[in-house]
């Protein structure tokens, strides 16, 4: 029932995705922004492990996308709230996890599908990365969405308007940007700042793609950074699970 | 037969200002087949009595049986068995008739033929039939509201719950509704419970009325008891043996007093 029910979920909101392909190219903006704005200032600058300035900055991209992308995602169920879709849903025998794995599932397809883009876009502009580290790229997007996308709904379902989630969300987002080293290598920066990251789970990813789109694949990087997403999303869709079967109780 | 019975039921929330016992101890019975109408001022804990009587919100005190399932150890069986629609009703302002339908008929575990068949017969019982490839933002208020009830009705549900399903409908759309619901009761034996604040909506629909007024039950009976018991006579205004009762209108925004 649970897949069921969760392939049923899933088809009603990647349908109303669809229904709105503006929302699907306009999340890819602000990514691209970076792309085509900051990427070329980093070509030629020493950034350190001998690889292209594009190698370091597309992983970063990538998981800035995941990451902004997925977490403002639960503005979309404060919406299905407000219209009472949600409870709507709660009376029939849905299972209460569908109603949230089929909304993250959705979410996960839709920004790997964004990251297709932007690499294509990054091609062009002149990255050249081995496409399983590619491929395994794509991999850390869809578990780093499956995990904010779950604890946004989580925290939408427990508050009542978008002006009580957009301050949160925007709060934690920034600083965890900041702090993961997207845009640039952390360990070009002092060393305070450099553990400091270390305590973000996304430092972790990033520096795994980095690996990833170097070709170099056993690290400790990749090992570190496979088991931080994993540990991540399991916990996140615990806890979202959690929240949505407990919800309104 | 009995099809709704709730002893001591009570549901109390924590805010900042300190615990609010929106319901405080509600003992009500409903027979099948009964229209019964919750009728109370605002903020008496109609819509938190139809939450909990439908899973959407667990009580903290009391029990409650829902169409022979119990509220605490089988809400799959409550929610199998009775269909609710809010007062903000539940469709997405995106989505097209049909597309709510199907869906929902998916959500009550049919198979994607059966929720199709079932969507076209919903759409045409309620009058819904031209309007199914219509994005339900576009819909009026009356449509809207039809359209609501018909994804309450989906599973044919022995117990349907209304909450203030006329408020801010047109005269002529309240009388279709009201046509509706008393077509459910004598067609399908279906049970309604709806909350109003509209005193002629509950003195013309409602077989039997409770009113509730701080969390508790205040009375109950036909229209024609409470007039009698409250006000004196029969024939007097359901408003007087209201006012009688609590003391006050039963909303702000409900019938103003005749002067």
């Amino acid at each position: 029932m649970l897949l069921h029910d969760t392939a049923l979920v899933f088809g009603r909101y990647a349908r109303q995705t669809l229904r709105s392909r503006f929302q699907i190219l306009f999340g890819i903006l602000m990514p691209l922004l970076y792309l085509l704005f900051f990427g070329p200032l980093l070509t030629g600058l020493p950034l350190g492990g001998g690889v292209d300035s594009w190698q370091v900055l597309v992983p970063g991209l990538l998981l800035q996308l995941g990451l902004f992308g997925a977490s403002f995602a639960g503005f979309g169920l404060i919406i299905d709230k407000s219209t009472g879709v949600v409870e709507r849903m709660r009376v029939t025998p849905v299972s209460r996890a569908a109603l949230l794995l089929g909304r993250v599932l959705r979410d996960a397809l839709l920004f790997v599908f964004q990251a297709v883009l932007l690499v294509l876009v990054a091609v062009v502009m002149g990255l050249r990365a081995p496409l399983p580290g590619v491929l395994i790229g794509f991999l850390f997007v869809g578990l780093l969405t499956v995990s904010l996308a779950s604890l946004s709904y989580a925290l939408a379902m427990r508050v009542s308007t978008p002006q009580e989630f957009g301050p949160v969300i925007n709060s934690l987002t920034v600083p965890a940007m900041l702090l993961s080293g997207l845009m640039l290598p952390m360990t070009l920066g002092p060393k305070w700042l450099d553990v400091l990251s270390h305590f973000t789970p996304f430092r972790y990813l990033v520096d795994a793609v980095r690996d990833a789109y170097a070709g170099t694949y056993a690290t400790a990087h990749m090992l570190y950074g496979a088991l931080v997403a994993l540990g991540f999303a399991a916990l996140a869709v615990t806890v979202g699970t959690r929240v949505f079967r407990k919800a309104g109780a | 037969m009995t099809v709704i019975s709730t002893s001591g039921l009570a549901r109390t929330f924590m805010s900042r200002t300190g615990p609010v016992e929106a319901v405080r101890s509600l003992d009500m019975t409903v027979a099948a087949g009964e229209i019964v109408g919750l009728l109370g001022p605002n903020g008496a804990g109609k819509t938190t009595t139809l939450r909990m009587l439908t899973t959407l919100l667990s009580p903290t005190g009391g029990a409650a049986t829902v169409a022979g399932h119990d509220l605490a150890t089988d809400p799959a069986g409550v929610r199998e068995r009775c269909g609710y629609v809010a007062q903000s009703g539940g469709v997405d302002p995106h989505t097209t008739v049909r597309e709510e339908l199907v869906t929902q008929g998916r959500m009550y575990r049919l198979g994607r033929a059966g929720a199709v068949a079932r969507a076209t017969e919903l759409a045409a019982e309620l009058g819904l039939s031209d309007l199914l490839d219509r994005r339900t933002a576009t819909l009026s208020g009356g449509q809207r509201r039809r359209l609501d009830i018909a994804m309450g009705l989906t599973h044919r549900p022995a117990v349907l719950f209304l909450d203030e399903p006329t408020t801010g409908l047109d005269p002529g759309s309240r009388a279709d509704l009201w046509d509706l619901v008393r077509r459910l009761r004598d067609t399908d034996g279906t049970t309604v419970v709806l909350t109003t604040h509209y005193l002629d909506e509950a003195d013309a629909l409602a077989d039997r009325l409770v009113v509730v007024d701080g969390g508790l039950v205040a009375a109950e009976g036909t229209p024609a008891q409470l007039k009698t018991r409250y006000a004196g006579s029969p024939h007097a205004s359901l408003q007087d043996a209201f006012l009688a009762l609590t003391g006050r209108a039963p909303a702000a925004d409900a019938a103003p007093l005749a002067v």
